[in-house]
């Protein structure tokens, strides 16, 4: 089936099947900074935002996609960046897997959170697994870059 | 030193963070065949026929392929270095099938659809086998596992093959049965550690195709890529020459990825089809049809005299290698002679058992290899051993332990009648810093938090190795380029350790300038030299050695190019990194100078500076950490909370104090994972249930709480700049500090692991009706 999906800002048209999740279209279609890290939902990794929201992209049918709006973090590579400096600066930037669906979660959380304690980051982030970092050096990037280390 | 030692960036963080294609998948090309794997509903059956027509019929399917089309030679799939201890017990697709999940067919298609379609087009007729299931019942069971008599092995390591022994070991010191029957107080207790998985976010993967001489090109998400090389070799019957491997970013490994899982499945597709192929392990297949961690039963008996001088110390070890003997005798091997060295005291020390072949899930390398099994188990009844003597089990460790300038018959490097001398270690700085730290003296050994729940505190000590001795071997190649950057070639393989950046620092301290200056490419087996890869905690200390020698001799080499440029001689000049000036001062030439005169001035250069370095262990010494855990434990449910986790770590002189932090947080959490819940689960038919990440639970962010870490460098002689490896010694101290905790606050005992509030909760409620 072709839908009509907008991703990244543009308007791209799509052939999917009627079973198939966004996060296969997506990678598929090149954007290959999505990746998949789970069969279950359970990994975070394929996070991408529909309509600004973060969505995992493997329990979202890409049939559903049709018409809204999908952003990655191709698109906001800026933004990434400056979040990515600041886990790089503490080293908890390791096999990095798991950073492009972690950092669509963080920026979504920075735009809807003001000043959140420990128990707040970690629970709106607790969707993404990271099995290389142990979480506290994130924790402690985190918190830097939302400045409320 | 400027930049050992340094908190630097990796050099690749950016860019892996921000969602960079540079992963296997990324990199394959988008009409690469589609590879999936039939896989055997059964834990052990032989196939009675198997009728590929209507799957081959289908259209978009390109090649289905059984044990019918694979060569009769076995091989393991171990990455380790040749001859391999691992026995060549499997065939790509063999007749017998050995556990729920073996390979069974071999499908590729011009898209996943079709695959899956034509996977269930493929008709199977199985001979139904009774399978081996309880590792504890394997020997001698009526079943044998490896009944075939084509199976190889390189050398004698214990094999009873029809009694389903796959290795065995017996080693030790002194005579224990004498020195425990004159120990006053002995302690003698049965432990048990699960199979564990590695559950790396980038799942298993590979992708083949044919280059332009018609060679295999090989891109895996490999900690191995010469290993993998060979293993194809023999596994597919082609020459090694004929293959080439190429390692990206990977998207972590923790041992899995030293076992090459995946590479002959796509690589025997692209040999039958000439085209591309790739295949993609999903989650499910990752956690079920991979290797895990070896499952073990350790029976310690320890004895000491009534000051706790240690006399004796005994374990008796059974292992579950699953139906293939990947890392079997190794992995066991190790779990009895990295951990008895600890305790030199003890007059008597021995480990002694067998590994065994089940029909499950062969196991493999997991982070800590052996170590974490072995140390769960020992630390366990040193603990008990204390709370015994009545004696705080911190100082019984201090009273026992090994320490500088020891030497000790089991350690690594000992030879017959010469044992090894522990040339570096601040374990009882460690242990001191690990007190202060967690508030012992207060906190032991419990702490009643009111109302239901009470705090404990528990401990554990470890030691790992760097590298392995005599075997492990790594060459660096650097060779300064047109102007004056390096660029640095190893085949060691950075699974997001952040080692390529380690390696880059060392280089950049020998050649006074900056990792910026230097390019750091990994791994390419067709034009970097031979690294074994990265595992067994060698890349620091093996690799990092050899480019040490690489950034020396080209240091060497700079200047005596300079020194003839500019007429001088040799010992008459000087080299900062930036330039070679005269010590007259009469005379200086840039780097870039130097650089640029060699390669690009006519009639003057006409020499590449390449610089290269080799190194190979004779010990493989140890790092060793003190583990402190504070637990709560909830008295109502017996749910066990980690309140802070206190690791104290001498890995000689820290590289690169912030990767180092990350790499011991990242493994302590590993290991609280694998304390407290952790665990690889089978029916009672042999099929895993734990294969995805709601039956399989690994630590998530809200799990964890605060984690303590800091160093006591002690300066290792044979260390590059006085380092020790890292990477695995910090995942052996959570389970039995942890054990240790929950017994000092509620008096329960958890000897098998992992820690389930039920076993704690029974424990309490055992120990009430007592
Ligand atoms: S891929 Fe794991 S949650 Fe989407
Ligand atoms: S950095 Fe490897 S999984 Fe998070």
């Amino acid at each position: 089936m072709r839908i009509e999906v907008i991703v990244n800002n543009r308007k791209i048209e799509m052939d999917v099947e009627n079973n198939e999740f966004l996060v296969d279209t997506l990678r598929r279609y090149g954007f290959n900074s999505v990746k998949r890290g789970c069969d279950t939902g359970n990994c975070g990794l394929c996070t991408v935002w529909v309509d600004e929201k973060p969505t995992l992209s493997c329990a979202t049918l890409a049939v559903r996609a049709a018409g809204r709006h999908i952003t990655t973090i191709e698109a906001l590579q800026t933004e990434a960046k400056e979040v990515a400096e600041f886990l790089v600066a503490e080293g908890a930037d390791q096999c990095g897997f798991c950073s492009p669906g972690f950092l669509m979660t963080v920026l979504a959380m920075k735009k809807e959170l003001q000043n959140p304690t420990d128990e707040e980051i970690k629970h709106y982030l607790a969707g993404n697994l990271c099995r290389c970092t142990g979480y506290v050096g994130q924790l402690r990037a985190i918190k830097k870059y939302l400045g409320v280390a | 030193m400027k930049q050992v030692n340094q908190p630097i960036s990796k050099l690749d963080g950016l860019n892996t963070t921000t969602g960079k294609p540079v992963y296997t998948d990324d990199l394959a090309v988008a009409n690469a065949l589609v590879v999936k794997i039939l896989r055997s509903p059964h834990a052990y059956a032989k196939i009675k026929s198997i009728d590929t027509n209507k799957a081959e019929a289908l259209s978009g399917v390109e090649c289905v392929l059984t044990y019918k089309d694979v060569p009769n030679v076995r091989f393991t799939m171990a990455g380790q270095s040749y001859p391999e201890p691992s026995p060549y017990d499997r065939l790509i697709l063999d007749q017998v099938v050995r556990y729920v999940g073996d390979e069974v067919a071999i499908v590729a298609a011009i898209d996943e659809k079709t695959a899956l379609q034509a996977m269930k087009l493929i008709k199977v007729d199985y001979e139904i086998l009774e399978p081996v299931l309880d590792f504890e019942h394997a020997e001698g069971h009526a079943s044998v596992v490896h009944a075939e008599d084509n199976l190889e092995i390189n050398f004698d390591i214990g094999m009873d093959r029809m009694n389903n022994i796959a290795a065995s070991c017996d080693m030790g010191v002194g005579d224990v049965e004498k020195e425990l029957a004159e120990s006053a107080v002995v302690v003698e207790e049965t432990y048990y550690t699960q199979a564990q998985a590695h559950a790396m976010m980038e799942t298993y993967r590979a992708f083949t195709h044919l280059d332009h001489a018609g060679r295999l090109t090989v891109v895996s998400s490999t900690q191995i890529p010469f290993h993998v090389r060979r293993i194809l070799s023999r596994a597919l019957q082609i020459p090694k020459s004929n293959i080439k491997v190429v390692k990206p970013r990977i998207g972590g490994g923790f041992g899995g990825k030293q076992t090459a899982s995946v590479e002959v499945f796509p690589a025997i597709v692209t040999l039958k089809t000439g085209k591309a192929a790739k295949l993609i392990y999903d989650r499910k297949e990752t956690f079920s049809c991979t290797t895990s961690r070896h499952a073990m039963r350790i029976k310690v008996r320890m004895g000491a005299d009534l000051e706790g001088n240690i006399k004796a110390i005994d374990m008796a070890a059974l292992s579950d290698t699953g139906a293939y003997g990947e890392h079997c005798s190794t992995v066991f091997s190790v779990a009895g002679y990295k951990t008895l060295p600890l305790y030199n005291q003890a007059k008597a020390t021995r480990y002694k058992g067998n590994v065994v072949y089940t029909n499950k899930m062969p196991a493999g390398a997991l982070r800590g290899y052996g170590v974490t099994q072995g140390i769960f188990a020992m630390e366990s009844a040193i603990n008990q051993l204390a709370e015994k003597l009545q004696m705080d089990p911190a100082e019984l460790r201090e009273r026992n332990m090994i320490r500088e300038g020891e030497s000790n018959p089991i350690l690594s490097g000992s030879k017959p009648g010469k044992p090894a001398v522990l040339a570096s270690s601040t374990l009882d700085r460690c242990i001191a810093r690990g007190k202060e730290l967690i508030g012992w003296q207060e906190k032991y050994p419990r702490v009643e938090s009111g109302g239901h729940k009470v705090r404990g505190v528990g401990m554990a000590i470890t030691m790992q190795g760097s590298g392995i001795a005599g075997i492990d071997t790594a060459s660096v190649v650097i060779k300064l380029n047109e102007e004056g950057f390096y660029t640095l070639l190893s085949s060691s393989t950075d699974m997001g350790t952040g080692s390529d950046t380690i390696l880059a620092q060392m280089a950049a301290e020998v050649l006074e300038t900056t990792i910026d200056k230097i390019i750091v490419y990994t791994a390419d087996t067709d034009i970097i030299p031979y690294d074994t890869g990265s595992y067994a905690s060698s890349t620091t200390y093996v690799t990092g050695n050899a480019t040490i020698k690489a950034a020396e001799d080209m240091r060497r080499q700079i200047i005596e190019t300079a020194a003839t440029f500019m007429a001088v001689a040799v010992d008459e000049v000087e080299f900062n990194g930036k330039a070679v000036a005269a010590l007259d001062g009469t005379k200086s030439m840039t780097i870039d100078q130097i650089a640029e005169r060699l390669t690009m001035t006519m009639g003057e250069g006409k020499t590449q500076l390449i610089a290269t370095g080799s190194f190979g262990g004779d010990t493989s010494p140890p790092p060793f950490i003190a583990g402190f855990a504070e637990v709560e434990v909830d008295k109502l449910t017996g749910k066990v909370e980690v309140i802070d986790y206190v690791a104290v770590i001498d890995c000689g002189t820290v590289i690169n104090p912030k990767l180092a932090r990350i790499q011991v947080e990242g493994g302590l959490v590993q290991g609280i994972g694998m304390a407290l819940y952790e665990d690889v689960r089978y029916t009672d038919k042999g099929k895993m249930e734990t294969n995805n990440f709601m039956q399989y639970k690994i630590p998530c962010r809200e799990d964890i709480s605060k984690i303590t870490v800091a160093f006591e460098s002690s300066y290792e002689p044979t260390g590059p700049f006085g380092a020790k490896s890292i990477g695995e010694v910090v995942i052996n101290t959570p389970p039995p500090a942890i054990a240790h905790a929950v017994y000092n606050a509620v008096g329960v005992n958890v000897r098998s692991l992992p820690i389930t509030p039920e076993k704690v909760l029974l424990g309490m409620i055992n120990a009430d009706k007592a």
